[in-house]
C-alpha cells in the first residue's frame, strides 16, 4: 500500500540522497510523513537507485541491514531491511576512507556471499542460498545514517538506503561447503585494539538466513537476486563509530582479514 | 590478614560450599589483599583435598574486559578444579545438590600434555604443551551472596568455580585460530550470545601462558594431563533447574548441558 504520490517519492529520494552526497545530516522523513508505508519506504530506496543509475552508476551489489540481534537492539528495530551498493562506495582492502565524505561513519564486520546462480523469492530457504552461492568472503561495511545522531525508524532508514556508504571486500574466498559458517568467528580490531567479536550465527542464526531473506524480500516486489551478485550480510557485531585517524583490522575464522583507515 | 583470619575464612567458605549457602562478602568484613585472598583459596582447597578432592586442573577468570571493568582489576584470576566438579556431555547437572546461584559460560578447554613452569613461559610453549583443546560450558557459582563481589571475594572463593562439563571433541592447537574462532550460545533452543576466542585476553593462549607465568613465581607448575578452562567468551549466563544449553566453537566442537 502507498499514501505517497510519485511526486513525494521523487522529493524525498532527492532529499535523502543530497544529504548523501553532500554529507550532512537531516531528520528523520517520517516525522513530516507519518503516514508513510513500507512500500513508499522502499519507493524512495529504489528511486534514489534510479537517480544513480541515471547519472552513469553501476550498482556492484546489495546489502542486508539490521540482521542481528546486536544492531536490532542498538537501533530500536525489529525487522532487517536492504539496500544496494554503488560502485562508488567500494574501497579496496587496506585502502583509505575519506572521513570528510561522511557524516558520522560506524563500522560493522560482515560476510559477503556472492552467488552462481538467480535467487527468486518467495520461498527461498537457507539450502536455496547455499547452492546458489559461489563463495563467500570476508567484508566490512561502512554504515552512516544521513539522519540527526543515527536516530530513525525502520521506514526512514530503508528510504535512506539503509545506511549504505561505504564497503570493503576482502581478498579471501572459500567456497560455503568448506565454512562453518554459524560458528564462523570475527574479531574487530580499532588502532590494534579489539573492540567487537562475534560468530556467524549472530546473523539471523545463520549468515545465508540473511540472503534468503534478501530474495525473499525482493520478491515482494517482483525482483530477484541474479546470479553474480555480491551480497553483504549485514552486521555480525554491533557498529563501531570511528573517527578520522583511525584504523581498522577485522579478522575472520579461515577468511583472513580486511583492513582500511579513516582519513 | 593473619593465618588464623585466613584460615577461618577459608573455613568459611568451604563450609558454605559444602552446605550450598552463601556468606556476607569477605570484602566486607576484612581489610584483605589480593595475596591474602589467593591463601583463603588455598585453604578452602586444602579442605576438599582432605575431603577427598583430588585438583585434576585449573580455571581461569576475569578474563575479558567487561568483567575486568566491573571488578576494575587488569588482569585475570585462577581457582583450582577437582575431580568432583567434572561432568560429562549429555549428562544432568543437579542445582540444588551442588550449586547455588550457578551462571554459564563458553569457553575452551586446555589439555595439556607436558608441565608449563613459568617465569618465562610464551605462547610457543603453551602451544607445543597442548594435547588438544577441547568445548566447554563452565558453570561458574559464587558462595557469597547475590554475587556482590570484589576481585578479592572471588579470587577466594576458589575464582567463583563452581561445575563444568567438557564436550566430546579435542582437537590438536594447531588445527584452529584460536584468537578467531567463533563460539555461538544456545539456551532452550535460541541463540543467546556469540563470540571468538580473542574476547579472552585477545587469545585463550595468552590466558593459559599468563597462568603458567604467574604460578610459576610461586614454584607451582601446570602439570601434564591437566585441564586449564581458559576463560570465558561470551557473557555469564544465569541458569535454573529445566535449562538445556548447548556451546559450539568454529573448529573445535560443541557441549551441552542439562539443568536439574
Amino acid at each position: 500500500m502507498s499514501n505517497l504520490s510519485r511526486q513525494q517519492i521523487e522529493q524525498l529520494a532527492e532529499h535523502c540522497e543530497n544529504a548523501e552526497l553532500q554529507a550532512y545530516e537531516i531528520t528523520k522523513i517520517t516525522n513530516d510523513f507519518p503516514d508513510m508505508t513500507y512500500r513508499d519506504a522502499f519507493d524512495i530506496q529504489w528511486e534514489i537507485r534510479r537517480r544513480k543509475e541515471a547519472r552513469g552508476h553501476k550498482i556492484v551489489g546489495m546489502k542486508m541491514g539490521l540482521t542481528s540481534w546486536a544492531k536490532m537492539k542498538q537501533m530500536g528495530v525489529e525487522h532487517p531491511c536492504y539496500g544496494f551498493l554503488a560502485d562508488y562506495f567500494a574501497v579496496p582492502d587496506g585502502g583509505d576512507i575519506k572521513h570528510d565524505e561522511l557524516i558520522h561513519p560506524k563500522i560493522e564486520a560482515e560476510l559477503a556471499f556472492v552467488t552462481k546462480a538467480p535467487l527468486k523469492g518467495p520461498g527461498i530457504h537457507i539450502g536455496d542460498v547455499l547452492r546458489a552461492t559461489d563463495f563467500v568472503m570476508p567484508a566490512v561495511e561502512v554504515i552512516d545514517s544521513r539522519y540527526k545522531d543515527f536516530k530513525f525508524d525502520l521506514k526512514s532508514v530503508i528510504a535512506d538506503n539503509s545506511s549504505s556508504s561505504r564497503f570493503i571486500a576482502g581478498g579471501t574466498m572459500a567456497k560455503p561447503e568448506d565454512l562453518d559458517l554459524k560458528n564462523l568467528g570475527v574479531v574487530m580490531e580499532v588502532n590494534g585494539q579489539v573492540v567487537e567479536l562475534g560468530a556467524g550465527a549472530a546473523v539471523l542464526g545463520h549468515p545465508a538466513s540473511s540472503v534468503a531473506m534478501l530474495a525473499n524480500m525482493l520478491a515482494e516486489r517482483d525482483e530477484e537476486i541474479p546470479a553474480g551478485t555480491y551480497i553483504m550480510i549485514g552486521a555480525i557485531t554491533a557498529a563501531v563509530q570511528v573517527n578520522k585517524g583511525d584504523s581498522f583490522c577485522v579478522r575472520y575464522q579461515g577468511l583472513g582479514s580486511v583492513s582500511g583507515r579513516f582519513v | 590478614m593473619d593465618k588464623q583470619q585466613i584460615s577461618a575464612c577459608g573455613d568459611e567458605l568451604y563450609a558454605a560450599m559444602v552446605e550450598g549457602k552463601t556468606v556476607a562478602p569477605l570484602t566486607q568484613r576484612y581489610e584483605l589483599s589480593i595475596d591474602d585472598a589467593y591463601h583463603i583459596s588455598l585453604q578452602m582447597l586444602e579442605r576438599r583435598i582432605a575431603a577427598g578432592a583430588r585438583v585434576i586442573g585449573k580455571k581461569i577468570g576475569v578474563t575479558s574486559k567487561a568483567v575486568q571493568a566491573m571488578l576494575n582489576v587488569h588482569q585475570p584470576d585462577f581457582g583450582y578444579l577437582t575431580h568432583d566438579m567434572a561432568y560429562s556431555q549429555g549428562e544432568e547437572m543437579p542445582i540444588s545438590a551442588k550449586l547455588i546461584q550457578p551462571k554459564a559460560e563458553g569457553e575452551i578447554a586446555f589439555i595439556l600434555k607436558k608441565d608449563l613452569l613459568g617465569p618465562g613461559i610464551t605462547n610457543a610453549d603453551v602451544l607445543a604443551a597442548t594435547d588438544c583443546v577441547m568445548p566447554c560450558f563452565e558453570v561458574v557459582d559464587s558462595r557469597i551472596e547475590n554475587w556482590q563481589i570484589k576481585i578479592q571475594d572471588t579470587v577466594a572463593d576458589n575464582a567463583s568455580c563452581g561445575l563444568f562439563v567438557l564436550g566430546d571433541s579435542a582437537v590438536s592447537p594447531g588445527k584452529v585460530d584460536l584468537s578467531t574462532c567463533g563460539m555461538v550460545v544456545e539456551k532452550n533452543g535460541q541463540i543467546i550470545s556469540t563470540g571468538a576466542g580473542a574476547a579472552a585476553l585477545g587469545s585463550p593462549v595468552n590466558c593459559v601462558t599468563w597462568l603458567a607465568n604467574t604460578l610459576g613465581t610461586f614454584g607451582i607448575p601446570l602439570k601434564a594431563g591437566e585441564v586449564i578452562l581458559s576463560g570465558s567468551l561470551v557473557p555469564l549466563e544465569p541458569v535454573q533447574a529445566g535449562d538445556f544449553m548447548t556451546v559450539s566453537i568454529g573448529g573445535i566442537g560443541s557441549a551441552s548441558v542439562r539443568f536439574t
